[in-house]
Order: C-alpha cells, then structure tokens, then sequence
C-alpha cells in the first residue's frame, strides 16, 4: 500500500470526532517561531498582558492577550510607528463548545507597513464583557454589535450596542454559541406565533423610539397597509429586488 | 410642544483631508456628521422620522433604514439589517467542509463564484493543501469574470436609481452573457457551487474558454458606449460628484474595502498587498480615486473592469493543462473507474463519501479581493469534518456601516444615489 494511503487512513482512523467534541485544544504551539515585529514590541512593552504567541496555517501569527488590557493594546499597535494597524479587518468571535472559553478575535492590517497580526482575547463564559474598540476603529461598531448578537460579548463602550441580525424583540438568546440548539430554544409554533403579533414599536430600536417621542410622532409601520404602502406593494411588487 | 422640536444645523465645510490626495477636480464638500452639527430648538413641524424598506426597490435588497429629516437634509440615518438572515455560519458548523460550499454562493449571489472559491481557499490553505496550476488559473479567470459580472449589475442599477434607464439594459444583456458562461460551467446560473476542497467540480468544458474570448471581444464595446453615455453626461456628474464623499483617513477607520476605499485614494487591494495565486505575476494596475463620492466609485469600477479584461486575457494565455484536481486521496474523489476496480482507491471513495474531508486542529483567516471589497473567510477547526467556525467578513456588511456617516446632512434624494454607490449585497450582509 502506498504512503499516501496509511497517510490519508491515519488521520480517518483517529476515530470520529465531532465537531463540538470536548477535547478540542488549542491549536499545535510549533516549537520555534518566526519572530513578528509587533508581537516582539508588544511583549516589550506590556510584558505579562501578552500572553501567548502562535503560528497557525503557514504564515499567520496569533497574540493572546489580556483581556482586561485590550484596549491599550491595540491602540499601541494601531498608532506606534513601525506597525500602525489602521485597518481592522475583521472583529469576531470563537466558541469552542464544551464549556471553554470565548475568545474575541481581532484580525489587523496594517496598510502601510504591510503586516497582519491577529490579536485574541479569551474570555469565560460567566463573564463576557470586554472593552468596546470602536473609539479606535469605527468598524468595530457593527461588528461589535453582531458579536453581541450572536455570541453575547457585552462591549463596554459601545455608544449603541443592541442586536443586529436577531430581531431586537428576540428572546432564545445567542445563536452562534455551542450551547444554542440549530432549531432556536423555542417551539415552530412559538416562534411563528411570536413572528405574527410583533408590535410596530418591535421593529425600531430604543433610540429611534425615543426621537419619535421627542418629535410628537409615532413611528410608521414598516410592514403596515397605509394607502401609500399597499399602493406602492402594487406597483412594484412584481419586480422584485433588482439588486 | 414646539418647545421639545429640535432643529440641527449642520456646518457645511470643505473637507481639508481631501485636499492632501493630489488637485481636485471639483472641490467636494462635506457636510459634518452626527455629533458635531449643532442641536438647537425650533419650530414645531419641521423634523421627521420616515422609514424607507425593507421592500423597496431602491434599497437594493431588504435592507431598512430609518431617517430623521430635516425638511429634505437627512439629520440621522439608522440602518436596519437581518431581513435576510439565514445564520449561514452556523448552519455551516453543521456541515462538512465541502457541504459548506453551496452556502458560500447564495451570501453574494451577485458574484458567486468569488464566495466559492475564497471559501476553498481558505480551506485549502488550513489543511496545507496546493492546488494545482491549472486550478488556480481557472480560479483566477471565475473570479475575474465574477468582478465584472457584479460591477455590471452594479453599474445598471445604480444608473437606473439615479434616472438612466438605459445603462440598465446594456449591462444586463452583457450580464446574461456571462450567466451562460456560468451554466456551461458549473450547469447553474447563480447558485454555482462550482469549487471542491482541492479543485473544482468539474474541468472547464470544451470550447469554454473560445466562448470566454468571444464574450470578451463582445464586451469592451459596450464598455465603451457606457462610458460614452455616462461619463461625461451633465446629469450623471451632477448627481454624483462631490455627493457621498469620504476621506480616505476616514474610509480606513471605517474599515471600507474595495472600490469605496479605492475611490478615497487609498490604494488597497488584496491582489496587490497579499498576492494569492501568483497573482503578482501578472501585469494590471489598480485604479485609485481621490475625492471619495458616488463618481470617483465609479470610474473606479469602470477601470477595474477594464482590468479584469486584461487579467483575463493574461489568464487565458497562461492557462496551463494537466489535472485540475490535486492528487491527494484526503481530499478528492477517485475516478469512477478506480473506485470500482481497486481497493485502495474504493476505500478512500467509501472515506470520503461517508465521513468528508478532515482539516487538521487549527485556524485560518484568508481573504481575496472580492467585487465588493476584502472578502475574507475565516475557518476554525478542530480536527473534525466540521468546521468550529465558519466566519464570513463581507465586505457589503461592514461598507454599509459606513452609510449613515456618509448621508447624514446631505438630501434625502442623494440618501438612494449613495446607498446604490456602496454596491451592497443583502445576502452577504444578512447572512
């Protein structure tokens, strides 16, 4: 038999494993790692809050570091000369399942220098609350939010977190942890029941809710049957959504 | 109760970051935004709270935004997204890495083939897996023919949202085109799933890529034309210039990719900055705007189909022969044959059907350029045939974040001109 076949029987013969299997560690720690300007500076400059460093998939460096110390981290690595991370790429979240930790993951381009750098933060599923990066980055702000929404990740800072995907009236919690269950915690029936009797406030969030107080006005019924709605529906119904 | 109406006004003023980019052409100017125009108590009546979507035909998809007006200046801008939501990422942990592929096509469905292969890719570079040459040149010439089939659809109903009609049936013709390049391909028009862990579901058919010259040769002409009628024209240029500008510091902070960052002067582009594919080896230049409003969005994407013929045509030279899918028995199917008559190659056959693909413990972040800007997917693993994690960033997702900084004391007509200017996809930013 060929190697390539044992190779490929090897892998397959370690058994099944789901993949919310609860001995999923951390990935391999390689034994001598290529240094990483900004991780160097980093452990220069804030010592025990940088925690680990790993290389993962070739080419891609992952700093862990304190939660509690975030902020200043990454405003260090967005401003300091030599790494400027003004591009955040992507601000998201992992759960691993089985009662581990969540980590917030920052991903980091910098334009200038042409370096990218991922920067984790882990965090135990009874405290998930975490400094809000938006005052460094106004990306930050909807990615925060979906975070929120499907993780439960409370940012402090954030002027305007509230969910974004789920509808702000949602109750079965946060889809994207393991623990959630595909189908949603509710009954079909429940949820259909919920879908149908939304109030009109239902589909504004607090702060619209508050200016149309302010101003007098209700807010207007975004599914509503006004006569200017129902005409509209008819004339372009039949389009459909050009893009 | 007139005591609690609240009149803003917002300070009109040049923008001096604009300014550094080079000589302008027209001088933009740029309303301030949100907390820094002055509040201050008016007469009762004046303020508004509208909501436009989500099933309006301007909104390009479902997406829903709420507006306070000021008379016809747009105060405040809250979008609202979800309408569309599928939690593709965590059907995604439900799947098996190549089940996961026909969900990648229906996130951009204006571009599929881009989402089909980023997301191999992705894979592919966490299982350490090297395609081969002729699957990358494919790869490449799907996701240059895909930028421009979503600029098309781009520029016809971004047009037909600011009054001309007529670009609209140049570019869906031409759009219709390339769908059937997509069918003779893939056997789908949109719903493509073209990709596999390690290669592709299939080998380009005979005489495609005769197809794909001829096409191209059809195209530039009415490139051409729409650049005649567009480009140049008093109306176009009226509702375009100096409209929806932002500063490329800004742009950056607001993590804008793509044409919209592009068209703010800065010159990021995954091609060129984190070459996949070898792609710095091939001759095409990345255009740059410097005002960043609705027109320099466009001429952008203009040239950047323009470029992608080029790309094109260097592809189609370069397109090597020999297999399109890797030889490694981890992640791609025997022959029919094989499977039938030898052991080893049954074996694997019966592996891979009834367990899938297993990527190794690890992670990986990988992004392409996509049509609509820095398309990266990130792909956790735990060893399993199922991903951990399964994160999408859309460009179109975090680009709109950017909509109400962009709108806010400018006139509601200009609120449908520069949300169709961005280039959203409510499948992606849905998920």
């Amino acid at each position: 038999m060929s190697d390539a076949f044992n190779k490929g029987l090897e892998d397959l013969d370690a058994g099944p494993r789901p993949s919310d299997a609860g001995d999923a560690g951390a990935p391999p720690q390689a034994g001598d790692l290529p240094p990483h300007p900004s991780v160097d500076a980093l452990r220069e400059r804030f010592g025990d809050a940088v925690l680990r460093h790993e290389l993962v998939s070739g080419d891609e460096h992952i700093v862990y570091v304190l939660p509690d110390r975030n902020l200043e981290i990454l405003q260090f690595l967005r401003d300091e000369p030599g790494h400027r991370y003004d591009f955040l790429q992507d601000l998201t979240a992992v759960d691993y399942g089985g009662g581990r930790m969540i980590q917030v993951v920052y991903q980091l381009w910098s334009i200038e220098n042409k370096l990218n750098l991922r920067v984790k933060a882990e965090l135990p599923l009874d405290g998930l609350e975490i400094e809000s990066a938006y005052h460094l980055w106004r990306a930050a702000d909807w990615l925060e939010r979906e975070v929120y929404d499907m993780f439960g990740v409370v940012f402090h800072g954030h002027p305007d977190l509230r969910r974004i995907l789920m509808p702000y009236n949602y109750a079965e919690g946060h889809p994207l942890r393991k623990d959630f269950p595909l189908r949603g915690r509710f009954s079909r029936a429940e949820q259909t029941r919920r879908a149908l009797n939304l109030r009109t406030e239902d589909h504004y969030s607090p702060r619209e809710l508050e200016i149309a107080h302010v101003l007098g006005q209700s807010v207007p019924d975004p599914f509503g049957k006004s006569e200017t709605n129902s005409g509209q529906h008819g004339q372009f119904g039949g389009m459909g959504g050009a893009g | 109760m007139s005591s609690k109406l609240r009149r803003v006004i917002y300070n009109v003023a040049r923008n001096p970051e604009l300014s550094s980019g080079g000589s302008l052409v027209h001088a933009p100017i740029v309303p301030m935004a949100g907390e820094d125009a002055r509040v201050q108590e008016d007469i009762a009546g004046e303020h508004m709270l509208i909501n436009i979507g989500p099933q309006h035909p301007a909104t390009h998809g479902v997406l829903r935004l709420v507006l306070e007006l000021d008379g016809e200046t747009v105060v405040r801008c809250i979008p609202h997204i979800g309408y569309l939501h599928s939690s593709f990422e965590k059907l995604g942990e439900y799947r098996d890495w190549n089940q996961v592929i026909p969900l990648t096509d229906r996130m951009d469905y204006l571009a599929p083939l881009i989402y089909n292969c980023a997301y191999a890719m992705s894979v592919e570079k966490l299982m350490g897996v090297e395609v081969t040459e002729r699957c990358k040149v494919v790869r490449l010439i799907c996701m240059e023919l895909d930028r421009i089939f979503s600029h098309l659809l781009w520029l016809g109903t971004t047009a037909i949202d600011l009054g001309a009609f007529t670009v609209f049936l140049y570019t869906f013709q031409q759009r219709e085109l390339i769908y059937d390049l997509h069918e003779s391909f893939t056997g789908a028009r949109i719903t493509t799933s073209s990709t596999r862990i390690g290669g592709m579901m299939a080998d380009l058919p005979a005489g495609w890529i005769d197809q794909l010259v001829k096409w191209i040769e059809g195209f530039l002409p009415v490139l051409d034309e729409v650049d005649t009628l567009l480009t140049n024209n008093g109306i176009w240029i009226g509702r375009t210039q100096g409209v929806g500008s932002i500063s490329a510091a800004d742009a950056v902070n607001w993590g804008l990719s793509g044409p919209n960052l592009r068209a703010s002067g800065v010159a990021y582009d995954v091609r060129k900055d984190r070459p996949y594919y070898d792609m710095d080896s091939y001759d095409f230049d990345v255009p740059v705007g410097e005002h960043g409003d609705i027109y320099d969005r466009y001429l952008c994407r203009m040239e950047e189909m323009r470029q992608s013929v080029r790309l094109l045509r260097q592809f189609i030279q370069r397109l090597p022969g020999g297999p399109i899918n890797v030889d490694d028995p981890r992640v791609i199917l025997p022959p029919k044959t094989a499977a039938m008559n030898d052991m080893e190659s049954m074996i694997h056959h019966f592996k891979l059907v009834m367990e899938g693909v297993r990527a190794p413990v690890g992670e990986s972040w990988f992004s392409v350029e996509s049509s609509k800007g820095e398309l990266g997917m990130y792909v956790v693993s735990d060893g399993g045939s199922k991903p951990v994690r399964w994160r999408v960033r859309g460009p179109s997702f975090i680009n709109i974040a950017a909509l109400p900084h962009m709108i806010e004391g400018a006139l509601l007509s200009d609120v449908i001109a520069v949300n169709a200017s961005l280039d959203i996809v409510l499948g992606e930013i849905d998920r």
